[in-house]
């Protein structure tokens, strides 16, 4: 017999079109095949900057995501009660009236009384401007849960950040340290420069409670105790100021380090930079034993010493206070060992390779580049020392001093920005801070009127805050205020217990993207769902009405009152833009678009065109002409083509001006979707070899950054150790400046917002009992589910229908739990039940679990009673949105007293063998009634 | 056709670095995809949206826990596991009806679904789990090696690899030819032990997997311990600082190793 | 292993129908035809009928019975499909023997020739039968030697003790035949009983360290399966009696066996009792042959979670 003859070149597609991924926050390119209109294959567009060919496991699955049954299809307007699941389905026109007249009203009266909150947008720079258009301070997207920590720290400290704007330099790093890190935003590009550095035998150092994914195959695993992150870089930092290895030259050149810092206890400028007239701070400059500007060429600054100034003002260096910090023995391995859960010779170990590496191994690449005091190198030098942290950083209410001690720890061994170390990602660097303030202020909200600016930016000083006079918050969620002065991504978490509470004020609309805050982007879900529901005396909901947008059933779709159902990623255009949560590479900027490539089958309309065409129907001025008619008549792309930020500055950067041939900067080109496609959807610049280091500091790329208007004007980014902002808050704790920290507030200012980076213990671990809770629970994003968008998806769903609680195996022992023993878990807030499985690679007080895999029966077009609901879990249960009480009564939220992120990694429990051992975990809540679905 | 080809000369197949995989899934699903619309389609689904979902994949990724000898902690390692399209497959040889079968030009073992009576024979003969019985097309599945992908002319050539490889984001899966010792995936294997999965069985698998690599941790640091300095730390730095790196006067222009100045301690 | 109930009717249908066969073609050389046609049809027509109804249940379990033809064709590698060839092969010398030595066409000398080969393709299909599974490396405790002897002897044990039924209905009931089946019997038991020392006392030195490489490293455990339903290799393969239920069973089997022994030794004063003891047999090559399945762990469960196989 013979073989039988199989086709090896079967064309089973009719066209293949080029997008990008929505599958997760990474944004890769991707290349969709289809056959008679649908879509068969999607893999990986080997072309594109970001993923240069590969995929990941929920990329590959994108087509059940497009094709789930969960998908909605029409507009609904709800007929029953808030959960019932009770809607009608009405027409697209009905639908915006309702929602143009309900916001209309609320503008007219006061636009703050409409929240705008969205999830896992990826049109920021649309979904902000609206907002200001529309008037209201009340926006965010859901950085204030997720990344503002990281966000935040990385900014007022070196103008660049973790999280995907910046990336390890990963072709020349010999040493890696990542913190916190698991599968999540740049995961494609971290998996495959992960493989790059195997394949070189760079080190790979994890610290992180868990070792699983990247962990697992690193070199080295440091199973840290939850939220001690930064004592343990404390103690790295106390071993090498020990033995002098750090980088004093970039210290001196590129820091504040040697700044002059007033010491004046008491007074009103103590702990600022002494300054001159021109508002420059100085140096002691040490030929002429005088203080000199700090940019100054001719300075030759002292790096430590105290100095007294002409006018009798004692100063001392920048550097001097951190050396004083850090080298007290506080700081020593020994001291923070224990609390930490890492052996003394390991932290002293990890310091010496850190040194080794930076010092024995250094890297000069003949490049020649000259600095922003116009001084010429012949070679671009660096330390390979590099590291990247994400999550478990950030999630602490300690996260913002933890992040600032690891950039600490990076600029001490000069590595940010060098080759072999942590590199910028264009539009990065930016003045640290961003000069950009929140708008909101009493008086600048308005009826009918756009807010003067945007309602996200950064202070710098009590007088940037949204409060009014007696310090009340001006924004819903308290971003901005005396709460979380450092807010930047506003506090997404606290918006619906604001809301219900009326704590500052009530709202009249609610308005929501993609964001499943009944459920499990919620701590403290049974709650949310109670202020959800909660009603006045006289029978009208306490939020009074919710327009929710989302492409699919999720659980908060069932406590809206109007649905506006959006399209598939693979049914829209998009940009991810250069405005917004940019793509670009260290080697130079990107941004990509999405473009439809096929066509909804049900009547659905793209969020970003809706949002549009509601700002024209509530005739906000950027969307409408003067004759009424839209601006952007053709929708999302009309606006993604035309609109401009400033002049020649537009959500894509490439493409512009006349055929095309601008990049950065230039006119509106009308055929510049069409130039994206032409290029497989993506932009990418390289940047020329002299602008890809240095660049906080790089003259050649500062002059060039300015042209593309990523920075105001061609000036260093002169790395901040010393946060002189934080020091502004203090004093105003202390009682000086203009605005002055309410009594109530005040120690809690003085406490934490230390200009120079330390570490506190996370405050639900502070304020509970460590008998009653002794152990930390932590969730994990698994590889192959984002959120909660996994569980719709047919084959991700088989990989993890259902989460268990995961506990090391000696602990268990100590606790008596066997492997699949079903436990309770406790903490201060409440209680859930779930199944045990043990493993090594744990801390061992620590549990956690995969997140997200918990659904609430009904939802996700799931069969009610599916495994998700009944063996699933979810920790968010567990996690209160407020603190304790304390100082007189009054609950901070859970979150970072400088930034209000959630601290939901700070999560204390305790764990017992459950007396009820059937299988199903608890709380189960009210299978919520399936939506129907026209197909 | 049951009974083995002639050895062939190429024996194509797929090199797996268990130092390397994440356990992301990306080869797990990139493989569902394109063989749910390739030569193996379907793969079926039961229960897609409801409990107990379960379907036919012919990659999945397992993951163990590793307790080395003078270690303190478990490693997990992730270990995808697939068709090792054996040089003496059983599965092959038992098959009744010649369904089953290894081709002569490079090695592949593939079923023909049109002639497989689904009698899971060839599944049970397996000791590598490799074979999935899909109840609703009443045939087995496995992988194809993408015999539909690796030759097609209307790819480019780049893209003419498995769908897992061209997928893994890590770089730990390698596609190519085992019978050429100096194609690529030979070398890698003669350079990092690449092994063979229960070579007791004698079934002679294509497919390698190289070991995890031993870590570069506390047994085997390079680095020699800090110095600790007597008396005042904050004084020796003090001094250091003064005495290192009190800059000469600026003239405008430094040499890399002015910039990068060497530091004592 | 899975026990799947139509592969332990096939097997246990037709070992009882060639077994029976081959007593009969052994009855035909040893008296020539059946004393009478009634006699010879009515136990040629079990025979074959158990053995066509065990073949078609073995279609049952198929994906595609309707092409189960094709399993014919690989005769020279498999068999799976050896067994099928010399089933249906078997059919050819058996009938003409049951039509020769029933009487229905009177041909005495054709009797034995038939007989013979009756008796040896019978005995090889069901030898084929038991190489299905003692060639499967991937399986300890089908890959024994005592495995084919199994299905040889309770073939042999059931059909002998169904012939002996029959014979006593038919009232020509020789006290040979109760001590020949009780002797079958107790050969199957032992036979079985070796098997089941044999395969307990197989080594399972197989570790996850083995199946994975990975034992080069250390002690190897399983942390994450790859999906969180189990697949078709863990229901199809994976299948497991619990130890305490297996033993119990073994000793259904045993105690089966001995009392069909007992009734059919009894059947020298009551003859009817070897109906009771043919059924009893039959019970007991049913569970055995379900523990056989039951019992057996693949390799292949060391990929997911097994310590050791």
């Amino acid at each position: 017999m013979t073989e039988p003859v199989v086709d090896t070149s079967p064309k089973n597609w009719d066209e293949v079109k080029t997008t990008t991924c929505y599958m997760c926050a990474c944004r890769c390119g991707i290349r969709v095949q289809l056959k008679d209109g649908r879509v068969t294959y999607i893999d990986g567009n080997p072309e594109h900057p970001v993923n240069k060919g590969v995929i990941c496991g929920k990329g590959a699955a994108g087509i059940m995501q497009h094709y789930s049954p969960a998908r909605l299809s029409k507009p609904l307007l709800r007929v029953g009660q808030r959960g019932s699941g009770e809607f009608k389905e009405i027409e697209w026109d009905e639908a915006l009236g309702l929602a143009s007249s309900w916001l209309s009203e609320v503008r007219a009266k006061d636009p703050k009384k409409l929240a705008f909150f969205t999830g896992r947008d990826q049109s920021q720079g649309l979904t902000g401007w609206w907002a200001t258009q529309f008037g209201t301070p009340n926006y965010a997207a859901h950085g204030g849960f997720c990344s503002v920590n990281m966000a935040a720290a990385g900014l007022y400290t070196f103008g660049g950040s973790f999280w995907e704007f910046g990336e390890p330099d990963w072709k020349h790093t010999k040493y890696f340290m990542l913190f916190g890190v698991a599968e999540d935003h740049g995961s494609n590009p971290i998996k495959k420069a992960l493989g790059q550095l195997k394949a070189r035998g760079a080190k790979i150092v994890s610290i992180n409670p868990i070792r699983t994914g990247y962990s697992a195959i690193a070199d080295e695993w440091i199973g840290i105790r939850p939220g001690t992150d930064g004592l343990f870089v404390g103690a790295l930092i106390h071993e090498l100021l020990t033995a002098q290895k750090i980088d004093g030259e970039y210290l001196l050149r590129y820091t504040n380090s040697p700044w002059l810092i007033i010491e004046n206890e008491g007074g009103a400028d103590d702990g600022l930079f002494v300054r001159n007239a021109q508002n420059s701070a100085l140096v002691w400059d040490n030929h002429s034993n005088t203080a000199m500007p700090a940019l100054s060429s001719d300075a030759a600054p002292k790096l430590m010493g105290r100095f007294k100034m002409p006018d009798g003002r004692r100063v001392v260096t920048a550097f001097t206070l951190i050396a004083e910090r850090f080298i007290d023995s506080e700081w020593s391995a020994e001291k923070v060992s224990e609390r930490c859960g890492v052996p003394v010779e390991t932290i002293r170990r990890i310091a010496a390779e850190l040194a080794r590496t930076a010092f024995e191994e250094e890297i000069a690449l003949d490049v020649p580049w000259t600095d922003h005091l116009g001084r010429y190198h012949e070679k671009m030098v660096g330390r390979p020392v590099s590291m990247h942290a994400m999550r478990g950083i950030s999630a602490h209410a300690n996260g913002f001093q933890t992040c600032r001690t690891i950039h600490l720890l990076q600029i001490l061994l000069g590595t940010i920005d060098v080759p072999g170390g942590f590199r910028y990602k264009p539009p990065f660097p930016k003045p640290p801070p961003p000069g950009v303030k929140p708008a909101g202020k009493p008086g600048q909200v308005k009826p009918n009127t756009p807010l003067p600016g945007p309602p996200l930016g950064f202070v710098t000083s009590p007088e940037d805050l949204l409060v009014d006079a007696e310090g009340i918050p001006q924004r819903l969620d308290k971003a901005y205020s005396w709460d979380a002065p450092l807010a930047a991504h506003g506090m997404m978490h606290m918006v619906i217990t604001n809301a219900a509470k009326k704590d500052p004020y009530g709202i009249d609309v609610l308005f929501m993207y993609m964001a499943n805050m009944s459920w499990n982007s919620a701590m403290n879900v049974p709650d949310t769902i109670r202020y959800l529901t909660q009603k006045e005396p006289d029978g009208s909901y306490t939020i009074p009405k919710i327009i929710y947008s989302d492409a699919y059933a999720s659980e908060m779709v069932h406590y809206a009152d109007l649905i506006l159902p959006d399209t598939t990623y693979l049914e829209r255009w998009d940009c991810i833009s250069l405005l917004d949560r940019p793509i670009s590479e260290a080697d130079g900027p990107a941004d990509s678009i999405r473009q439809p490539v096929v066509e909804p089958d049900r009547d659905v309309r793209p969020f970003q065109t809706v949002l549009l065409d509601l700002g024209t129907r509530i005739g906000l001025t950027g969307m409408t002409r003067t004759d009424g008619s839209p601006r952007y008549p053709g929708g999302y792309p009309d606006y993604i083509v035309n609109h401009e930020r400033a002049p020649g500055i537009g959500p894509l950067a490439g493409f512009r001006g006349p055929n095309g041939r601008a990049q950065g900067r230039g006119t509106p080109n009308p055929e510049q979707l069409q130039h994206y496609i032409d290029n497989g959807c993506h932009w990418f610049y390289e940047l020329p070899d002299h602008m890809k280091y240095y660049r906080h500091v790089n003259w050649a790329y500062l002059d060039w950054a300015t042209f593309f208007g990523f920075i105001g004007k061609p000036e260093p980014v002169i790395h901040q150790l010393y946060c002189e902002p934080l020091q502004k808050f203090r004093l105003s704790a202390r009682g000086h400046g203009k605005v002055v920290a309410p009594a109530e507030h005040r120690s809690r200012i003085a406490s934490y917002f230390d200009p120079i980076p330390f570490w506190y213990p996370p405050f639900e671990g502070e304020m509970v009992s460590d008998a009653e809770f002794p152990m930390h629970a932590v969730t994990q994003r698994p590889m192959a589910m984002y959120h909660s968008w996994g569980s719709q998806n047919a084959w991700l769903r088989q990989i993890m229908s259902r989460n268990w609680l995961y506990m090391a195996r000696e602990m268990a022992a100590k606790l008596k739990v066997a492997d699949g023993d079903w436990v309770t878990v406790t903490s201060h807030h409440g209680k859930i039940k779930a199944q045990a499985k043990l493993m090594d690679g744990v801390n061992p007080e620590t549990v956690w679990t995969w997140n997200a895999i918990g659904k609430r029966s009904g939802t996700w077009g799931l069969k009610p009673g599916s495994d998700e609901s009944k063996q699933g879990f979810l920790l968010n249960h567990l996690i209160s949105e407020l603190l304790p009480e304390r100082e007189g009564g009054y609950r901070y939220s859970n979150s970072d007293p400088i930034t209000g992120q959630a601290a939901w990694y700070d999560l204390r429990v305790r764990v017992e063998k459950a007396s009820d051992q059937s299988d199903v975990s608890e709380p189960q809540f009210a299978t919520l009634k399936p939506l129907e679905r026209v197909e | 056709m049951t009974s083995l080809p002639p050895p062939s000369a190429k024996k194509l197949g797929l090199v797996i670095d268990l130092d390397t995989c994440v356990g992301c899934q990306a080869c797990v699903t990139s493989c569902k995809e394109w063989n749910t619309q390739g030569y193996s389609a379907p793969l079926t689904d039961t229960n897609p949206y409801a409990s107990d979902p379960s379907g036919v994949w012919l990659n999945r990724v397992h993951g163990y826990e590793v307790k080395e000898q003078g270690q303190d902690q478990s490693r997990i390692v992730h270990f995808p596991r697939s068709c090792l399209h054996c040089e003496e497959p059983a599965c092959v040889t038992v098959c009744p009806t010649g369904a089953s079968y290894k081709r002569a030009e490079d090695g592949i073992v593939l079923v023909n679904p049109e002639t497989c009576i689904g009698c899971k024979l060839c599944s049970w003969a397996c000791p590598y789990g490799a074979r999935e019985y899909d109840q609703s097309q009443g045939v087995m599945k496995k992988c194809t090696l993408c015999v539909d992908r690796i030759y097609n002319e209307n790819f480019e050539p780049e893209d003419r690899q498995p769908a897992c490889v061209k997928a893994c984001p890590t770089g730990a899966r390698h596609f190519g030819d085992l019978g050429d010792s100096t194609s690529k995936v030979s070398q890698l294997v003669a350079e990092r032990g690449g092994y063979d999965l229960l070579p007791e069985m004698g079934y002679k698998p294509v497919n390698k997997y190289l070991p995890p690599r031993a870590r570069r941790d506390a047994t085997n640091s390079p680095a020699e311990a800090l110095p600790r300095p007597d008396g005042s730390a904050f004084d020796r730095l003090f001094q250091w600082a003064d005495r290192v790196l009190s800059p000469r006067r600026a003239d405008g222009r430094t040499s890399d190793l002015d910039h990068s100045g060497k530091l004592e301690g | 292993m899975h026990p799947a109930y139509s592969v332990i009717l096939f097997t246990t249908a037709t070992g009882a129908g060639y077994g029976l066969l081959v007593l009969l073609a052994l009855v035909g050389i040893s008296h020539g035809e059946a004393t009478t046609i009634a006699f010879g049809l009515t136990s040629m027509v079990i025979a074959l009928g158990l053995i066509s109804i065990g073949l078609l249940a073995s279609t049952f379990h198929l994906g595609h019975p309707e092409r189960a033809w094709r399993a014919l064709s690989q005769w020279r590698s498999s068999w799976l499909s050896r067994e099928g060839v010399l089933a249906i092969v078997t059919y050819v010398p058996a009938v003409l023997f049951g039509v020769v030595w029933s009487g229905l066409i009177h041909a005495p000398d054709l009797i034995k020739p038939l007989a013979v080969i009756t008796v040896v393709l019978a005995m090889l299909t069901v030898m084929s039968t038991g190489k299905i599974y003692s060639t499967l490396k991937t399986i300890r405790a089908w890959h024994n030697p005592w495995t084919v002897w199994v299905y040889l002897t309770f073939a042999l044990a059931t059909g002998v003790t169904i012939l002996a039924a029959i014979t006593s209905v038919f009232g020509n009931f020789p006290a040979f035949l109760v001590y020949f089946s009780s002797a079958w019997m107790a050969v199957a038991l032992i036979v079985k009983v070796l098997y089941w020392r044999s395969v307990d006392a197989a080594p399972r030195d197989l570790t996850m360290g083995d199946a994975t490489g990975l034992g080069r490293l250390g002690k190897v455990g399983q942390w994450e399966l790859p999906h969180s339903v189990p697949n078709y290799v863990q229901k199809e393969m994976g299948y497991a009696v619990a130890r305490k239920h297996a033993a119990k069973l073994r000793k259904l089997v045993i105690a089966a066996l001995v009392l069909a022994i007992l009734l059919m030794l009894s059947a020298l004063v009551v003859p009817h009792a070897a109906l009771l003891s043919m059924a009893l047999v039959l019970f007991a090559s049913v569970v055995q042959r379900w523990l056989f399945f039951a019992e057996a762990q693949h390799v292949v469960t060391l990929f997911y979670g097994a310590e050791a196989a």
